[in-house]
């Protein structure tokens, strides 16, 4: 299908105390191919999210896109002027965030926000546009969606409220939907019921999507590839059945370890109070990261370069790349290595 | 069972239809216009060392249920038995005396930690003030081990809640409900608010205090996953009722519920092989404020058949320790 998206080396900065750079992003390197989806994995201050708002050129001050390549069907977004990048925003790109209520304007009406984006990009008058909000609030499935166009956000559950945002988000036929943390405040059943629409559109539409999201399970429920980022850099990155089979990465290794799974069987009677395998320590603070590799104070498998050395985003293999010391050697060389499946 | 195989004639904590409403206030003049009926009419009973999850979604009643026994806020209604006694009945000075014994976990680990206090003076306050130890100089030797016990250097007692990560902070919220040794700790979303490398190892640290101090958890959580690791047996809540109580093993083996049902199937499990047909559920909540009549699922129930419009089912033993409400469960 070829790519739609090519962020290439992106690295963003913001100032630190003391005249410091923090790599909020560093050198990072993601493709989204057309129409299928991209779930991009962190922890909290991974970088995960500015990462998305530097896709739209959206950084928040003081921080800054330092270097680097964002090809949106070949065009770079990075060396556009600011009036050719507003084209983009909402109708190229579009994107939706974890917290439904703050991302919703509480005294215009649903159905009007949704409007707004056809009417700014001049793709409809207002009265065309308010129909079309109503044929896009029931495509994400709002029942009642005639009425329902004229309800304020306050008027809507928190479920409702992220269909809204889908459906504002839609309303320009983006070929890219970059979605952080979509369900994170939902309840389950109804986090189960937006991944599920998300899916659906992504199929009828031929939809693009990037996903953001700290959820392995929502993650692997919904994506293609999975990038893992940790500490500003990508350490992984995999088809989706490959990264969950045979994690390259001892930080993957250690979060798939660390999720417990609710259908595995519970075990003998009495056998209760299993211990997870968790990862020691806690994810590092930008500001103090430590030398070489980020992950090494964390790291099970750490070898003597680890703390001297920044491991290198390298190929592995077919379709795969990782940042660690135990498939690269610090001059980049391949190290032998086979997933855990196939010994 | 209690600790050691030794069998316990009374449940350590014994709530019996608890209730609690919430006015709704309206207009110029708050006007209440109706309530809130955000626990309505729970009974269950936890035993000594033993660890029960209430589970459930926004506004199931789990958190005010949790609140209402430690009364940080009042019921409107019901009984809450703790070691014996009659908790709502006890003047002030009694219950201090006995929240030695009752101690809670907060989900924030950045808001439940006072920032103006050391680490070392937040563990040691529950033993400052129920004098424990015979001085100020055992106490802080005391308050050292918990903080080692915890996993914390005791060398950073002087340090502030805002130098530490989330998860050493939760870890400093576990040292001070442990430090008098209680019976009962109540645990509101302990680890929702970590991340997910962090929540691993205060989920191992819970369970390893469990095995030592042979205290017993009231875990409130809306994760089914951690739960199944964690507890002996779980009530499944929904619109303030239980409708469904198990132990552990039997909740996640033989669910009866269909709201139970319908929860397991929607966690996303970490396995992109794993094949889903249909969606757990349709439709939102109800707001507990104007249930539905009848079964208060039975909006969004999968399996709604006719009575359960018009009848509320009880909640009604179904097999030996195995609870649940609905019209459709043989035996129910």
């Amino acid at each position: 299908m070829g790519a739609l998206l090519e962020v290439r080396d992106l690295s963003i900065h913001f100032p630190g105390a003391g005249g410091t750079v923090l790599r909020a992003a560093d050198r990072i390197s993601l493709t989204v191919e057309q129409g299928s989806t991209l779930g991009l994995v962190g922890e909290s201050g991974c970088g995960k999210s500015v990462t998305a708002l530097a896709l739209l050129r959206l950084v928040p001050e003081p921080g800054r896109i330092a270097g680097g390549r964002i090809l949106f069907r070949g065009s770079d977004l990075l060396t556009l002027p600011e009036k050719e990048m507003r084209r983009y925003r909402g109708r190229q790109i579009a994107l939706i965030f974890q917290e439904p209520t703050a991302a919703l304007n509480p005294v215009l009406s649903v159905g009007y926000q949704i409007a707004e984006g056809l009417i700014v990009h001049g793709l409809m008058k207002k009265r065309e546009a308010m129909a079309e909000a109503v044929r896009l609030m029931a495509m994400v499935r709002i029942p009642d969606a005639e009425h329902r166009v004229r309800d304020y956000p306050h008027q809507m559950s928190g479920g409702m409220r992220q269909r809204v945002l889908i459906a504002m988000a839609l309303a320009c036929r983006p070929a890219l939907l970059v979605a952080d943390e979509p369900t994170t405040s939902l309840d389950v059943t109804i986090q189960d019921e937006v991944l599920r629409l998300l899916r659906r559109l992504k199929d009828e539409l031929g939809l693009s999507l990037l996903l953001i999201s700290h959820n392995l399970g929502v993650i692997a429920e919904t994506a293609d590839r999975v990038a893992v980022m940790y500490a500003g850099r990508i350490v992984e990155e995999a088809p989706v059945r490959d990264l969950f089979r045979a994690p390259a990465h001892p930080y993957t290794r250690g979060l798939l370890r660390s999720v417990p799974r609710p259908t595995e069987s519970s075990g003998p009677p009495g056998a209760r109070r299993r211990r997870l395998q968790a990862i020691e320590g806690s994810v590092p603070d930008l500001a103090r990261l430590p030398p070489g590799c980020a992950f090494h104070p964390r790291c099970a498998e750490r070898l003597p370069e680890c703390p001297a050395h920044e491991p290198l985003d390298l190929p592995l293999g077919e379709g795969r790349r990782v940042t660690c010391f135990l498939h690269h050697d610090p001059e980049g060389r391949p190290r032998d290595w086979a997933p855990a499946g196939s010994r | 069972m209690g600790p050691g195989g030794v069998p316990v004639s009374a449940p350590l904590l014994e709530v019996r239809d608890l209730e609690k409403r919430f006015p709704v206030r309206r207009g110029l003049f708050s006007r209440i216009s109706g309530w809130v009926r955000a626990v309505d009419g729970v009974s269950f009973s936890v035993n000594a060392g033993e660890t029960l999850a209430l589970v459930g979604e926004s506004g199931s009643g789990k958190t005010t249920t949790g609140r209402c026994i430690l009364r940080l806020i009042e019921p409107t209604k019901g009984g809450v038995r703790f070691d014996g006694q009659d908790l709502l009945a006890l003047p002030p000075a009694p219950m201090r005396r006995m929240r030695r014994h009752l101690q809670v976990i907060f989900q924030d680990p950045y808001g439940s930690l006072n920032p103006r206090m050391t680490i070392g003076s937040i563990v040691r306050e529950p033993l400052d003030i129920h004098r424990i130890g015979s001085s100020r100089a055992e106490r802080v030797a005391m308050a050292d081990r918990l903080l080692e016990r915890v996993g914390l250097d005791p060398a950073m007692r002087r340090r502030y809640p805002h130098e530490f990560s989330g998860g050493q902070r939760q870890r400093i919220g576990v040292a001070r409900a442990i430090a008098l040794r209680p019976k009962l700790i109540v645990a509101d979303e302990p680890v929702s608010a970590l991340d997910v490398s962090v929540q691993a190892q205060v989920i191992n640290l819970l369970i390893d205090l469990q095995e030592e101090y042979r205290c017993a958890y009231l875990i409130i959580a809306h994760d089914l996953a951690l739960v199944e690791r964690i507890a002996d047996r779980v009530a499944v809540m929904y619109l303030g009722r239980i409708v469904e109580l198990a132990t552990t093993a039997e909740l996640f083996r033989n669910p009866l519920h269909p709201y139970t049902r319908a929860l397991l199937q929607a966690i996303p499990v970490p396995d992109p092989e794993r094949v889903r047909d249909k969606a757990a559920l349709e439709g939102d909540p109800p707001s507990p404020a104007d249930p539905p009549p009848g079964c208060r699922f039975h909006t969004r129930c999968p399996v709604v058949v006719d009575v359960c419009k018009r009848v509320d089912p009880p909640l009604v033993e179904v097999a030996p320790g195995h609870w649940a409400a609905c019209h459709l469960v043989p035996g129910g």
